[in-house]
């Protein structure tokens, strides 16, 4: 799976050709673990997204069935909310990695000559996590809220309408997402950009080519590896995320993404079955669109 | 600006002034140096003594701290690098790593969007013989054949300046005489300037046209290449370039055309024109290739100098020649290379010897006498010939 784009370095180095009773020793605590948290729970998953209500039964009681009108039934019904997860998830990508790209080549090249510099803004980069992620996003909603500073600065200043709201539209929504994902996009870019070799822009110059070309051409390639980690590492969450879009925190009504759909199918309407149909959808949708991705930036070798 | 056209030929550079500053140490101290059209031009020096810095400052990826850069009569000490008609050969070869052999010799003419980019480069493949490989990533090559890809990218946009910077450092002997030999014809057919910074002496005088011998931000002698080693003028000159006798004295006598110099008792005649100063306490020397040894004490006569009784203390044989070393009470030690005219060697260790030399051979210093090696003896050529030979030879065991 995309999973071996996490890992930075791409030398393959050639293992003894021997088989060795070590090195299936060591990997069997790694294919058990797979085994039981990771292959059981997806064929549990499938069965349960078949489900139908047990005849006379109680609320949320299921038996065991073949049901797959199920996946139907609730793209028919949440296609608007997988649809709208996507959309928000591909904007804060995209934020993210605006942001993170001047970010990252900042600290990762420029910031080169001076370490210390170097290790604090990665310190500040990093810094955020220490807080827990909810807290961030509460802090964000009284922030933004409409009696918060921001808001009434811009509404005295007429930059917003005086009955306008930023909390709870699509707008904060994605704010959230990206502010909450950017260091999982700065952290693999400035790892590829930190080895950047300088000399190549320098041929690049020396090459008649122009700065902005030199990046297009040298620069951005040679970090594709970077980009790709940083956009599959704030894709894939930003699209099952649920605390950001919920109305507790920065969402509103018409804000909910897939998670929060399967959030309230599996916790409070008790509708398993349409729960597990969505999480299949949302991780084969994720897994498409990722292998697609990776591909079209030719990349497969870190597949 | 540089795009749709080739250089109709090599242009001329001039540095006026040149002075660079880095903090905390002065790169280059003064440098004034014009290097005409369609020269094949080489910068000499050890490491550290500037010529790189010098390199760096003609393609613009430094700024001089003052003066003027002039590349065919224009001044172009503002212009970006690749505003300038230059390319470099980078000693790291600066290959893109992420594209083909073909798409990094083609990437400057696509930049210049001159017609035909990947014919050109094909081309240019062909001249370094590397056009079979045109389709491999540059880290699935050597590295001789990295570095050839890397002046085939440099020639192929026909600069009105190449720029070679210690281009053949990293090939064994064989296929570095091949390239000199490749470059000094590719120079010669497409008559660009070439500017090319090595520590290598034999190389520099084998290729180039005219030498520069810079030392500590400095160029000490500039000159063609026999001139530099006939009449080396300092005694960086005479030792980086080539092994030299280097005697101290005073001056004792002159006349119309000689003047003569007290060492240690003994009279050395050295030409007039020759010398550098003519008067009060002088540096002169000799090359140990123009000695003669004696087993026993030469006659004296008018055209000769002579030195000796010595002891021999050294004796190593190199093939073509002998390389004898001497003690020479009160003078110290004195290198003679002898032609191994005859089979085994002329003289053992141990014997004693005396030395002689054509008057016309010897040279003076324009130098201050000063007491000891002008430099430490871990940087000359001969060391850095060795070590270079010693990790090629480990790196061929390993292979």
């Amino acid at each position: 799976m995309a999973f071996g784009a996490f890992a930075t370095g791409t030398a393959r180095e050639q293992g003894p050709r021997r088989k060795s009773r070590i090195a299936l020793l060591l990997l069997l605590p790694g294919i058990l673990y797979l085994m039981l948290f990771f292959l059981v729970p997806l064929v549990s998953l499938v069965l349960t997204s078949l489900q139908e209500p047990a005849p006379m039964g109680d609320i949320g009681e299921y038996q065991t069935a073949f049901k797959w009108e199920n996946y139907v039934d609730v793209i028919g019904t949440y296609g608007e909310h997988i649809l709208r997860s996507f959309i928000y998830a591909i904007l804060a990508t995209i934020f993210a990695l605006l942001f993170s790209y001047p970010l990252a080549y900042f600290i990762g090249v420029k910031a080169r000559r001076w370490p210390l510099v170097q290790n604090l803004l990665l310190v500040l980069v990093i810094a955020p996590f220490f807080i827990s992620f909810l807290l961030r996003t509460l802090a964000w909603k009284s922030i933004l809220s409409d009696e918060g500073v921001v808001i009434s600065g811009l509404k005295a200043l007429s930059l917003m309408a005086p009955d306008a709201h930023f909390t709870g539209t699509g707008a904060a929504v994605v704010f959230g997402l990206t502010y909450n994902f950017i260091p999982f996009m700065t952290l693999p870019l400035y790892s590829t950009l930190e080895r950047l070799d300088t000399r190549l822009l320098e041929a690049g110059g020396d090459l008649y080519s122009k700065p902005s070309t030199t990046f297009f051409k040298v620069t951005i390639p040679l970090s594709m590896s970077g980009i790709v980690s940083g956009v599959l590492l704030t894709f894939i969450p930003a699209a099952g995320d649920y605390i950001n879009a919920s109305r507790n925190f920065l969402g509103g009504s018409g804000t909910a993404m897939i998670g929060n759909v399967i959030e309230s199918n599996f916790l409070v309407t008790l509708n398993y079955p349409a729960a597990a149909s969505l999480s299949i959808i949302l991780m084969a949708v994720i897994l498409v669109m990722v292998t697609v991705y990776v591909k079209r930036s030719g990349t497969e070798d870190l597949l | 600006m540089a795009t749709g056209a080739f250089a109709e030929s090599g242009a001329d550079l001039e540095l006026v002034g040149i002075q660079k500053r880095f903090p905390g140490f002065t790169a280059i101290e003064h440098l004034d140096l014009t290097i005409p059209a369609g020269s094949f031009f080489a910068l000499l020096g050890p490491s550290g003594c500037g010529k790189t810095t010098t390199l760096r400052l003609v393609a613009g990826l430094e700024d001089p701290t003052e003066g003027k850069v002039l590349i065919g009569g224009k001044d172009v000490t503002k212009l970006k690098p690749y505003q300038r008609q230059v390319n470099t050969v980078f000693q790291s070869y600066a290959l893109f790593p992420h594209m083909t052999v073909l798409e990094n010799v083609a990437f400057g003419l696509r930049r210049r969007h001159i017609a035909d980019p990947v014919g050109k480069a094909h081309e240019a493949l062909r001249l370094v013989e590397l056009d079979h490989l045109a389709a491999r990533k540059p880290q699935q090559l050597s590295g001789g054949q990295q570095q050839r890809v890397a002046l085939a990218r440099a020639i192929v946009n026909r600069p009105a300046l190449l720029l070679l910077d210690e281009p053949l450092g990293a090939l064994d002997l064989k296929l570095r005489r091949q390239m000199q030999l490749e470059l000094k014809s590719i120079q010669e057919e497409v008559g660009l300037t070439f500017v090319h910074v090595t520590h290598d002496q034999e190389e520099a005088m084998t290729m180039a046209d005219t030498v520069a011998v810079m030392n500590k931000g400095e160029i000490e002698q500039l000159g063609a290449p026999q001139e530099l080693y006939e009449l080396p003028k300092t005694a960086f000159v005479a030792n980086f370039l080539g092994q030299s006798n280097l005697f101290t004295g005073k001056v004792t006598g002159s006349t119309s055309n000689s003047i003569s110099v007290d060492i240690e008792g003994v009279k050395i005649v050295v030409p007039t024109k020759r010398a550098q100063r003519h008067a009060g306490e002088v540096t002169i020397g000799v090359r140990p290739e123009k000695l003669h040894l004696h087993l026993s004490a030469p006659k004296q006569s008018a055209g000769v100098n002579v030195l000796g009784p010595g002891r021999i203390i050294d004796v190593s044989f190199s093939g073509v020649s002998t390389q004898y070393i001497l003690a020479i009470p009160g003078i110290g030690k004195v290198t003679v290379f002898e032609q191994n005219m005859k089979s085994g060697p002329v003289a053992a260790e141990g014997s004693e010897v005396w030395v002689s030399w054509d008057v016309e051979h010897g040279f003076g210093l324009a130098d201050e006498p000063a007491p000891g090696p002008k430099f430490a003896a871990d940087t000359d050529t001969a060391t850095i010939a060795m070590q270079k030979k010693h990790a090629l030879m480990s790196e061929l065991e390993e292979a």
